[in-house]
C-alpha cells in the first residue's frame, strides 16, 4: 500500500521527530508489514525502513497515492 | 567517589567529533581509527558516556569523540541534548573538525542531518559509508558531484576493510590547516519556503518582515523559535499558515531529496526483492518470525546461563586455590589470614566470576545489533512491552536479566530514550536471577517438597521465577506516571538492511564492557565484600573464643561427630559478631514476617550477595560454611528448627515468604554498582535498594499473615 503524507494535525516535538525522520508532507511512503502483535508497523520511505506505532501514525493526515 | 571519572581534556590535541545518524556505521569508524586505545567515561553531571581515543596523524596527535547518534540538532532527550552540546562546544572543548558519517544508501536523511551541521562554525569532513551496501542495491554515488555540492571533503570509507581511513586523516589534517566552509545551498530552499510563510502568516494577519522570520527559523536558539514552540496560539497561527508542519524541515528535505537524484549516478531501481527482504519475509513473519526470535533468545539465554558455568567455576576453582595456597603463609596472624582470604580474594573473585556472563551477553548483543537482527526483535516485542510503558528494546536487557541482573542492566544502554532506559534498569533485579536459585531450591527441599511432593516442589520454583516479573508490570507502570513523568519521544525504530558482523567492533565491544564492568562497579564489589568480611569477623573476643572451644569439648559426643570444633566455634562467634547483633536487635521488625534472628542474620549477611546466604545459614546452623543447597544435613536442620516456644520455625508459609523475600528484594552490592555506573548517580541506586527492600519485607510479611489466617 503507498500512501502520502498530507499534513500533520499539530506541531509537537513527538511529531517533529517524525518529520525529521522523514514524513514531511508531500512525501510517498510503502506500508511494508505490520508486526505479528499487531503494532508498530514497517514503513519504506525516503530510501529506508522505519518502525512506528499506531499511536504516532494517527498524527499524520495520509491518503492514498498511486 | 572511586568510580567517578569526568572527561578530561588537559592535552591541547585537536579534538576530531565523529557526528551522524545513528547506524551510519560511526562506531566502525572510530574503532579503525582508534583501535584499543579508547576511553569510555561519562560527560560531566549526566550518564551519556563519552567514547574517545587517541589517533596519530602525521606528527600530529588527534582526540576522537564518538558523539552518539543523532537524527537532528534539535534534540529533545538527555541523551541528544548532550550530543548536541558536544558538537557545539558548550559541554567541553568545543571539537575542532566535525567528521559527518554519512550512510551512502539512505542519503536523504543523512543530507538532513549534514544541513544542520552546515549552519554551525565548525568544518566538516564528510565520511561516506556503506557505499558496497549502496552498489549492491543499485546506488552507485557520483562522490565529485557530491563533494561539489556540499562544499566539503567527502571521502568514501569502508571501516572494516580500513579503505579510505588514510584519505579521512588526510582531509581531517588538511581542514585543521585551512577549513573548507560548506556550501549551505540548503539555505535557498529554506529562504523560499520562508517567503512563502511570510505570505501566509500576512494572509492570516501575522505580520513578521521576512528577515525577521529568515532568522528566527533558521537560527534553533532565537527567541522567534522559542516562541513559536512555546506559544500554543504562535504554533497554531504558524500550523495554520504551513501545514507543513515545520519549513525548516520540509526546506532541507527538499534539498537532500534534490542533491541525492542529483548524486546518483545508476538510477536502475535494484532487485525488488533485496536479500534483506527476504530475510525479513522470514525474521518478521507472525509465525515463523516468532519462532525464529524464541530460537535466538533460547541460544542466547542457554548461553549465558550454562555456557558460562564453567568458565565461572573455574575462576571460584581458582580464587578458592589461591586462597589455599596463600593461607598458611599468613597463619601466625589469624586476622589478616581472615582478611586476605575471606575478603580481598574473596571479593576479587567475586568480582571477576560475573566476567562471563557479561562477555558472553555482549557478545550476543553486538552481534545481534551488527547483522541488524536487534531492531527485528525489538519490532516483533514492542507490542508486548509496550503497554507497560516500555517498549520492544527492552526485551533483551529483561530477559539476559534471568540470568544475572549485572549484564542485563548494562545492556539497557542498547535503548537510547534515558527514561525507557532507566526504567528498564530500575526493574532488572526484579528478573529472578540465578544465583537466587540456590535459596529457592535449599528452602524448596528443606520444606516443600518433603510435604508436597516434587510436583508443588516444581510449580513453587516456577512461581519464585515470575514473582518479579509479575510485580515489575505495576512498577513499571508507577514509574512511568510518577518518577517519569514528561515529555518522551515517540517509540522509531530503523531496519537497516542486514549486515555480516564487524569481528572487530564485536571483540572491542566485549573489552570495552569488561573493562569498565572491573574497573568502576568492580571497586564497590570489591569494598563492600571486605566491609561484609569485618561485619562478620569483628568484635573478637579470644577468651570468649577459648570459652567456645572448652563448651566443644564439653558436648556429648555424638554432637561432637557432627561437627569439628571450628564449625561450632564459627556459629557461635556469628551471634556475637556485629552482623549477629544487628540480626537480633532486627530480629522484632521481622517478626511480622515469621523470621527469628537466624534466618534474619542469614538475610543480613546475603545483602552484599544473596547467593553467600547458604553458607551463612550453614555457619549459623553449626555446619560449616562449606554447605551447598542441596545439603542433606543443612536442609534437615531448616526444617527442624524451631522458635524458643517449642514451635516449628520453618512451616511452608515461612519458607514461602524467605523466598518470596529473595526473589524480590535487591541483595546484590554488585548490581548496585553497575546501576551507580550506568546511571552516574548514587541516587538511581539508593531508590532502588529502597523500593526492592520495602517491596520484599512488605510481601514477606504479606505471605507470613495470610498464613496465619489461612493455616
Amino acid at each position: 500500500m503507498t500512501v502520502r503524507v498530507a499534513g500533520v494535525l499539530a506541531y509537537t516535538p513527538e511529531i517533529r521527530r517524525l518529520l525529521e525522520l522523514g514524513l514531511t508532507p508531500g512525501t510517498v511512503f510503502r506500508v511494508v508489514r505490520v508486526a505479528p502483535l499487531g503494532d508498530p508497523i514497517e514503513i519504506a520511505l525516503r530510501g529506508y525502513r522505519l518502525c512506528l506505532r499506531r499511536a504516532e501514525a494517527a498524527s499524520f493526515v495520509l491518503e492514498p497515492s498511486n | 567517589m572511586p568510580c567517578h571519572r569526568t572527561t578530561q581534556t588537559h592535552t591541547n590535541a585537536p579534538i576530531v567529533a565523529l557526528v551522524g545518524n545513528p547506524n551510519s556505521g560511526k562506531t566502525s569508524i572510530f574503532n579503525r581509527l582508534t583501535g584499543r586505545h579508547q576511553r569510555v567515561a561519562n560527560y560531566p553531571g549526566v550518564t551519556v558516556e563519552r567514547v574517545s581515543g587517541k589517533v596519530r596523524s602525521g606528527d600530529r596527535v588527534l582526540e576522537v569523540v564518538d558523539v552518539p547518534g543523532l537524527y537532528s540538532l534539535q534534540a529533545t532527550t538527555e541523551d541528544e541534548i548532550v550530543a548536541v552540546q558536544a558538537i557545539s562546544g558548550s559541554i567541553e572543548r568545543a571539537p575542532d573538525v566535525l567528521v559527518c558519517v554519512m550512510d551512502a544508501d539512505n542519503l536523504e536523511r543523512n543530507l538532513f542531518f549534514f544541513s544542520q551541521l552546515a549552519d554551525g562554525p565548525t568544518p566538516i569532513v564528510v565520511a561516506l559509508t556503506m557505499t558496497d551496501v549502496a552498489q549492491r542495491r543499485g546506488r552507485t554515488i557520483d562522490v565529485d558531484a557530491l563533494a561539489a555540492e556540499l562544499g566539503v571533503d567527502v571521502i568514501p570509507v569502508v571501516a572494516h576493510k580500513g579503505r579510505g581511513i588514510r584519505e579521512l586523516l588526510d582531509a581531517i589534517e588538511a581542514n585543521l590547516i585551512h577549513a573548507r566552509p560548506a556550501r549551505r545551498r540548503h539555505q535557498e530552499f529554506l529562504s523560499r519556503r520562508i517567503e512563502n510563510l511570510k505570505d501566509r502568516l500576512a494572509r492570516s494577519g501575522v505580520d513578521v518582515a521576512s528577515a525577521e522570520v529568515f532568522e528566527g527559523l533558521t537560527d534553533r536558539f532565537s527567541e522567534l523559535r522559542r516562541s513559536v514552540d512555546e506559544i500554543p496560539e504562535l504554533r497554531a497561527a504558524v500550523h495554520e499558515a504551513a501545514p507543513e508542519g515545520d519549513p525548516d524541515i520540509a526546506a532541507r528535505y527538499d534539498w537532500a531529496a534534490e542533491v541525492a537524484d542529483a548524486v546518483l549516478l545508476d538510477k536502475t531501481p535494484g532487485k525488488r526483492w533485496t536479500t534483506t527482504d527476504r530475510m525479513d519475509y522470514i525474521l518478521t513473519h507472525r509465525v515463523f518470525g516468532l519462532v525464529a526470535f524464541l530460537g535466538i533468545m533460547f541460544v542466547m539465554f542457554q548461553s549465558i546461563y550454562s555456557f558460562a558455568a564453567p568458565a565461572m567455576n573455574a575462576i571460584d576453582a581458582l580464587f578458592g586455590w589461591l586462597g589455599d595456597l596463600v593461607s598458611p603463609l599468613l597463619a601466625s596472624t589469624p586476622a589478616l589470614q581472615s582478611l586476605v582470604v575471606d575478603g580481598v580474594i574473596t571479593g576479587v573473585g567475586s568480582v571477576m566470576v560475573f566476567l562471563p556472563q557479561i562477555l558472553i551477553l555482549f557478545f550476543f548483543i553486538a552481534f545481534l545489533e551488527g547483522t541488524g537482527y536487534l531492531a527485528r526483535a525489538s519490532f516483533l516485542m514492542d507490542r508486548l512491552l509496550g503497554w507497560c510503558g516500555l517498549n520492544g528494546r527492552a526485551f533483551v536487557p529483561l530477559l539476559s536479566s534471568f540470568a544475572c541482573a549485572i549484564p542485563g542492566i548494562m545492556a539497557a544502554r542498547v535503548m537510547p530514550d534515558a527514561k525507557s532506559r532507566l526504567a528498564t534498569i530500575l526493574v532488572a533485579p526484579l528478573m529472578s536471577c540465578s544465583a537466587r536459585l540456590p535459596v529457592y531450591i535449599l528452602f524448596i527441599g528443606a520444606v516443600i517438597e518433603p510435604q508436597f511432593g516434587p510436583l508443588w516442589a516444581g510449580v513453587a520454583l516456577f512461581g519464585m521465577h515470575m514473582v518479579g516479573a509479575v510485580v515489575a508490570i505495576p512498577i513499571v507502570f508507577i514509574l512511568n506516571r510518577s518518577v517519569f513523568k514528561g515529555r518522551r519521544l515517540p517509540f522509531v525504530l530503523e531496519l537497516p538492511p542486514y549486515q555480516w558482523p564487524k569481528w572487530r567492533d564485536i571483540g572491542l565491544t566485549m573489552y570495552n564492557r569488561g573493562k569498565i564492568f572491573v574497573n568502576t562497579a568492580g571497586r564497590i564489589i570489591f569494598v563492600m565484600t571486605i566491609v561484609v568480611w569485618g561485619l562478620l569477623y569483628f568484635p573478637r573476643d579470644e577468651r570468649a573464643m577459648d570459652e567456645y572451644r572448652f563448651q566443644y569439648a564439653r558436648l556429648p559426643a555424638v554432637e561432637r561427630e557432627a561437627m569439628t570444633e571450628e564449625t561450632y566455634v564459627q556459629s557461635r562467634h556469628i551471634r556475637d559478631s556485629y552482623m549477629g547483633r544487628i540480626g537480633r536487635a532486627i530480629e522484632p521488625a521481622f517478626a511480622p514476617a515469621g523470621f527469628d534472628w537466624r534466618l534474619t542474620t542469614g538475610i543480613l549477611a546475603a545483602f552484599p550477595a544473596r547467593e553467600v546466604v547458604v553458607p551463612a545459614l550453614g555457619i549459623i546452623f553449626a555446619l560449616g560454611g562449606e554447605v551447598s543447597e542441596d545439603n542433606v544435613d543443612l536442609r534437615h536442620a531448616l526444617s527442624k528448627a524451631i522458635w524458643p516456644d517449642g514451635s516449628l520455625l520453618i512451616t511452608p508459609w515461612t519458607a514461602i515468604g524467605v523466598m518470596v523475600f529473595f526473589a524480590l528484594c535487591c541483595q546484590c552490592t554488585s548490581t548496585l554498582a553497575v546501576v551507580r555506573r550506568e546511571t552516574n548517580s548514587w541516587k538511581w541506586p539508593v531508590f532502588m535498594f529502597a523500593y526492592m527492600t520495602l517491596l520484599a519485607y512488605g510481601f514477606a510479611v504479606l505471605v507470613h499473615q495470610v498464613g496465619r489466617v489461612v493455616g
